[in-house]
């Protein structure tokens, strides 16, 4: 059966395990199922327009080699993660209970996480599994916008008074964008704070 | 059924200790060649509209009028896919060519926070139901924060 999404009949939602690699008896996951559609529309771009679709691999290629250390970073902190950080300890500081500091957290986090969102999905879900809060989760990724080392460039193109005003409105929507999200997900009576 | 429940959350505190390095690298490593595939994919999917949209096409999709021009740029700044810095980039030439910068607020953040190709990545890791409300209301708040820039700028002369 396909790893299907939407934590129906008390299966977790999102990748717990199977979704990924082929599944034990040989069938395939929809991990493997969704880089086989991929690769199948590089097959018809490529039948489209040949340029285009050696140009999209010329430009996969430089993304691959881009990504590599942030993966590494995720492989690392999901290792540590693993390792050193019991659950109870995650649930703490992300979890039901964590209030004020969870949000610090999980903000000052996505500020910091360096390379793209999609690497940081892996050990988000990873800690979700200890007992990170949706809210928090959702917080992180829209704080992944926060990109201190690109505010010169942004202050190049747009003046120094658009990017803190846009900061600072990102900062604080980061926070009602996890209320929101994590309202919605069914944390009603978790984010008193 | 609430996916909190779902999702384990609920079930942190009593699943016990530490592991040790062995297992936890076993543990890390499963987790991690499940999310490959997945990852490898989006990375594809990213690169094809990369290579497929060049950078001239944003300009002409806007209109002129300020509040379809926002939602126009949120739309495609939803589509769009790569290093935040191109939306600058992109954002910059369009501030040149005279588009609102409502509309190009609203497009560098769409850009940054909603992710229409790495969708069925976050949807597949994270689950569909997560994915969609948060992309679903970061969309809508890359038009509000839009809004909200541009008057602040404007109260600030």
């Amino acid at each position: 059966m396909k790893a299907k999404a939407g934590g129906k009949e008390g299966r977790p939602e999102g990748m717990s395990g199977g979704a990924g690699m082929g599944k034990p008896g040989g069938r395939i996951g929809t991990g493997m199922k969704f880089l086989l559609v991929s690769c199948l529309v590089y097959v018809v771009a490529y039948v489209a327009s040949p340029e285009l679709a050696l140009s999209a691999i010329s430009v996969f290629l430089r993304m691959v080699v881009n990504i590599l250390p942030a993966l590494a970073l995720v492989l690392g902190m999901m290792f540590a993660v693993n390792l050193l950080l019991e659950p109870g300890k995650i649930a703490r500081y992300l979890g039901r209970e964590s209030g004020a500091k969870g949000w610090l957290i999980a903000i000052g986090g996505g500020i910091l996480s360096a390379g793209p969102i999609y690497a940081w999905y892996p050990m988000l879900a990873e800690l979700r599994k200890h007992g990170m809060k949706d809210s928090l989760i959702a917080a992180f990724l829209y704080n992944r916008a926060v990109k201190i080392p690109l505010i010169p460039i942004m202050v190049y193109y747009f003046g120094w008074i658009f990017t803190a005003i846009l900061t600072i409105y990102m900062l604080a929507f980061s926070v009602i964008n996890g209320f929101i999200v994590g309202f919605k997900r069914g944390e009603r009576n978790d984010n008193s704070g | 059924m609430d996916s909190k429940k779902d999702s384990g959350q609920g079930g942190a505190e009593g699943r016990g200790t530490r592991q040790g390095p062995v297992k936890s690298m076993r543990k890390t490593l499963n987790a991690f060649s499940q999310m490959i595939p997945i990852i490898i994919g989006v990375l594809l999917l990213i690169s094809l509209a990369t290579a497929a949209v060049p950078k001239e096409f944003y300009s002409s999709v806007f209109t002129g009028n300020e509040i379809l021009d926002s939602l126009i740029g949120a739309v495609f700044g939803s589509l769009a896919a790569g290093n935040p810095v191109t939306s600058y980039v992109i954002g910059g030439e369009l501030l040149l060519r005279g588009i609102s910068l409502v509309a190009i607020a609203a497009f560098i953040l769409a850009w940054v926070t909603v992710g229409v190709v790495q969708f069925p990545a976050e949807s597949m890791i994270l689950g569909r139901g997560f994915a969609f409300k948060r992309n679903l209301v970061s969309f809508l708040m890359s038009i509000v924060i839009a809004c909200l820039v541009v008057f602040s700028l404007g109260v600030l002369g």
